[in-house]
């Protein structure tokens, strides 16, 4: 899973069926100190989240289809949760 | 899923079984400001409505190939959706 930040919402009409009354985020990928990692991605959401949030984005196939309940789904990344916080433990 | 561009169309008598009557179209990918980034790729349309000028989201990888029925096909890059607006600070890439 990646860390990303919701920099906005992403509106569509005429898409494949799989997608249809799909909440669609798109997702800069961060660093674990918050600065930008470069990259974004486009992902379904399924925790509630909106613009600024920090989030968990899982970024794989057999695994957004499970959460999504579907065989066939052509989806790869879903928003998994919400971040509250992140500690990076310091190695010796 | 990425952003990007219709800037063309490509046209193939000969494709693999499967693939015919599948709309190739060419997408400039978009970074997140909506500006163009890295080299075009060719998409399978698996919308069968997007054209060249309209700003759609693709996915990449076997995920690709799903789109279309029947999926097993040999197909690395489609369009999942026609974008209709974009709400992001500092995008660029205008309307749809």
């Amino acid at each position: 899973m990646i860390i990303g930040k919701v920099l906005g919402n992403i509106h569509s009409t005429i898409n494949h069926p799989f997608y249809d009354g799909q909440k669609m985020l798109m997702v800069e990928r961060i660093e674990m100190d918050g600065k930008p990692a470069g990259g974004y991605l486009v992902a379904v959401d399924r925790a509630d989240a909106g613009p600024g949030e920090t989030v968990l984005v899982l970024d794989e196939g057999n695994g957004a289809r499970q959460v999504l309940e579907s065989k066939d789904g052509p989806i790869r990344s879903v928003i998994v949760g919400i971040v509250d916080d992140i500690n990076v433990a310091k190695t010796p | 899923m990425l952003l990007g561009k219709v800037i063309g169309t490509v046209v193939a008598t000969q494709i693999y079984e499967g693939l015919e009557g599948v709309s190739m179209l060419l997408v400039q990918p978009l970074a997140k400001d909506g500006t163009e980034k890295g080299a075009p790729v060719v998409c399978a349309d698996g919308t069968r409505m997007a054209g060249p000028g309209e700003l759609v989201y693709y996915e990449g990888g076997r995920e690709a190939a799903m789109t279309l029925n029947p999926w097993f096909v040999p197909v690395d890059h489609a369009i999942v959706g026609i974008v209709d607006g974009v709400e992001a600070p500092n995008w660029k890439g205008g309307p749809a």
